[in-house]
């Protein structure tokens, strides 16, 4: 039998030990018009950093293309190309063929080049979905895809998208007099459902920017692994989420100490929890209840407390009945029923 | 089917081989050293992949071959491929066109001279496999370089030429070749298929330049843009098709240097119209039937010859109206409707009304829509449209558009 064609070596790209230890160049700098206290700029900022000067980044439609890539100006400094709302998958899939065949064919010089396709939440996790998920099937490529949420379509001025939380106020969604939550759909588990269904994907991780070298680390970690990776970053949105820019990371690390965004990696098929997340798993940090996430933002203003209740008793039931905390959602009542091995 | 790769193999002659309309385009990619191509089924154009795998699979074509997950994702993947550096090719058909426009539309404003194969089918609902142009004609607007062939010879050379034409740097336009579904897509044609050292000769490496995205030259492609600019790069991509005629000479000259083989006027090909009283117009695989009936029509002593479009776009405008204007009645054919149009006729006929209009001479032009769906178009079908022509051109009124073959 054939050998499976594998993929071209990638940069081997060092942990970074400590926030003294980040590296200081910028390889995504001024020229952009995202609002003040924008944590999805944040994650652009820290991924190219993280990624390094030999990097294509690739970005769907949305606020980190319309807000940083206006025409004769550009916060890029490494090669930057737009792709459509619905493709970072086969925007990441298309280069690194391409690198592949041309480097094979002797029609460009050989050398790892990382390729980052990034995406919100609407173009990843709505339309984009299928072009990901193919993607992720093709171990023979080196790309990461970075879905960046900031839990609305923002761009288009605060839509609801499938990744906005449960009641949010948003312009799709807006409190009325006959319907005070509109939008009662649960936010879709992207990360682990790429996880879980693509065998060959060798890493995929959920991140948080408020914690920046765990998040630079997961980043080289993806990159240095290779073939097709997928990480999620929650970002908070003063815009989208009604607070003060002030309070952006400290909304990022609430998100994570109240359990709504679990922190975890999935490594050659082997999941592990980091960070604050382990530490709550491990019951060696208390959760906050998810009140003080969402008290601090506008968009749930209109909240009850029978909402805040409903919301509380979706996210304890992710941690107390799922298999893994926010991760595998079937409940662990299945892991009982199991016969004995 | 390998024989048609073997013969390839033999150098500096021509070898034949019995081969379909998308086979001999799949050679075209095999000759053209393409880098990357993907790959989606639709019938007719999912024939050209069938071919495509099979070189691949037996090492005979070295490029990545990536099966998407739909036409979206296709597209989207050579798009970038192609600003990356690589030679790209794809295609589809009738809705999956469609399903990939919105990757369509971008591909010129990007400027990504890539070259994709549209085999003509009607578009759903209702679900007709059958050919029709309306999906090809749909790119009319977008800035897609687009040239019907009528034979498999035809759309192996076109495809050379396409990709030699579309990454000229003076162009860097997509180029799609039209193929009619079933009629050249799955008909089988005695091809003469040239060897790797023309193919070399005639087309150079594609070389992306300063517009490469690669970490040794740090650009930012497709960045947002809003009315103070959008204005001048619409512009740049009108003067870039206008100048795609000219470089669309150039090939057609090269290429019959190098194969022998002379198309003429890269344009459109003339059947017998030097004595012609009137003429008809069409795109495609329609020669075939056209040019039976007028070998039958001469010997009974009616005058007509046959206009068979190559390029639509660019369209040469100036070049149709001096020829047109020479005869004394113009019928279109279309393999297509648009509804409600000026013309209530097909595009094609509106276009050369069009192009007719600021002509010294301007003969009247009657349309005809038949062969839609795939139905055949036949000799007595094409004598029929010949005789409303010859009244029209005695001066007898005759409607603006007939439908031809039609159940009445
Ligand atoms: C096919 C398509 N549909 C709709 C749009 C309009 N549009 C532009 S940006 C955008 C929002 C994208 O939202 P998201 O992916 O969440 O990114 P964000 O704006 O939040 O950064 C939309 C809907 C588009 N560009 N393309
Ligand atoms: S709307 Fe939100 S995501 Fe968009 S630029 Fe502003 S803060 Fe950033």
């Amino acid at each position: 039998m054939d050998a499976i064609e594998t993929a071209l070596p990638t940069q081997q790209l060092e942990a970074i030990k400590g926030v003294k230890k980040i590296p200081l160049e910028e390889f995504f700098t001024s020229g952009h018009r995202t609002c003040q206290g924008c944590e999805s700029a944040l994650v652009m900022k820290l991924m190219v950093k993280a990624a390094g000067p030999r990097t294509i980044v690739l970005g769907s439609t949305g606020c980190m293309y319309v807000a940083n890539t206006t025409y004769y100006s550009t916060s890029w400094v490494v090669p930057w190309m737009h792709t459509q709302l619905g493709s970072s998958g086969s925007a990441g899939l298309g280069t690194a063929a391409a690198l592949k065949v041309l480097m094979r064919k002797g029609k460009m010089k050989e050398e790892p080049i990382n390729v980052i396709a990034f995406c919100g939440d609407g173009g990843g996790a709505d339309m984009g979905l299928s072009a990901i998920s193919a993607a992720l099937t093709h171990p023979q490529y080196n790309f990461l895809i970075l879905l960046y949420d900031n839990e609305s379509y923002a761009n288009t001025d605060i839509q609801l998208s499938g990744l906005t939380p449960y009641g949010a106020h948003t312009t799709f969604s807006p409190p009325g007099k006959a319907k005070r939550i509109l939008h009662t759909r649960w936010k879709k588990n992207v990360a682990g459902m790429l996880a879980a269904g693509h065998p060959e994907c060798r890493y995929v991780a959920t991140v948080c920017a408020s914690y920046a070298v765990d998040m630079m680390n997961r980043v080289r970690k993806a990159l240095t692994i290779g073939g097709p990776t997928f990480i999620h970053s929650i970002d908070p949105c003063p815009k989208g989420w009604d607070f003060d820019p002030m309070l952006s990371h400290e909304l990022g690390e609430l998100a994570v100490e109240t359990g709504v965004w679990p922190l975890y990696e999935v490594e050659n098929g082997v999941l592990k929890l980091y960070g604050r997340t382990k530490q709550i798993a491990e019951k060696r940090a208390r959760r906050k209840p998810v009140r003080e996430f969402l008290l601090k933002q506008g968009r749930f203003a209109h909240f009850t407390e029978d909402d805040f209740d409903y919301f509380q008793a979706k996210v304890d039931e992710m941690w107390n009945r799922w298999l893994i905390p926010g991760v595998i959602p079937f409940h662990t009542e299945l892991e009982r029923d199991q016969p004995p091995a | 089917m390998a024989r048609a790769v073997e013969q390839v193999a033999a150098p500096q002659k021509e070898t034949d081989a019995l081969i379909s309309g998308s086979e001999a385009i799949a050679v075209a990619c095999k000759l053209a050293d393409v880098d990357v191509i993907t790959a989606y089924p639709i019938r007719p154009y999912d024939t050209v992949m069938q071919y495509v795998a099979k070189l691949v699979a037996n090492g005979e074509l070295d490029c990545e071959y990536i099966v998407a997950e739909s036409e979206h994702s296709q597209f989207e993947i050579v798009k970038h491929a192609c600003a990356a550096g690589a030679r790209v090719f794809c295609g589809s058909s009738g809705v999956g066109w469609m399903y990939a426009f919105e990757a369509l539309t971008v591909t010129p404003a990007l400027r990504i001279p890539m070259v994709a194969m549209v085999g003509n089918r009607a578009l759903d609902d209702p679900g007709a496999f059958g050919v029709e142009h309306n999906d090809a004609l749909a790119v009319r607007d977008l800035g897609w370089q687009l040239v019907w062939v009528d034979t498999a010879q035809e759309a192996l050379d076109t495809a050379l030429i396409a990709y030699r034409v579309a990454e000229d740097r003076r162009v860097f336009l997509p180029c799609a070749i039209a193929c009619d579904g079933a009629f050249l897509t799955h008909s089988q044609a005695q091809v003469k298929i040239p060897p790797q050292q023309w193919v070399n000769a005639f087309l150079p490496p594609y070389n992306r330049g300063d517009l490469l995205l690669h970490p040794d030259n740090p650009i930012t492609v497709a960045p947002q843009v809003n009315e103070d600019w959008l204005m001048e790069i619409r512009k740049h991509n009108d003067e870039a098709m206008k100048r795609a005629k000219t470089v669309i000479k150039e090939a057609y000259a090269d290429f019959a240097r190098i194969f022998g083989r002379d198309y003429g006027n890269p344009f459109f090909e003339e059947y017998q119209t030097d004595d012609a009283d009137v003429v008809l117009v069409g795109m495609g695989t329609l020669s075939m039937p056209v040019k039976v009936a007028i070998r039958r029509m001469r010997q009974e002593g009616k005058k007509v010859g046959l206009v068979r479009l190559r390029w639509f776009r660019p369209f040469a405008a100036e070049e149709l109206a001096a020829t047109l204007g020479r005869f004394n009645a113009v019928g279109v054919i279309d393999r297509d409707f648009s509804f409600g149009s000026p013309y209530t006729s097909g595009v094609l006929a509106t276009e050369i009304r069009a192009a007719l209009y600021p002509a010294e001479k301007r003969p009247p032009v009657l349309g005809f829509i038949c062969g839609l769906g795939g139905r055949e178009v036949t000799v007595p079908d094409v004598q029929r449209m010949t005789d409303v022509l010859l009244s029209a051109a005695a001066g007898k009124a005759q409607p603006l558009t007939t439908w031809v073959g039609i159940r009445e």
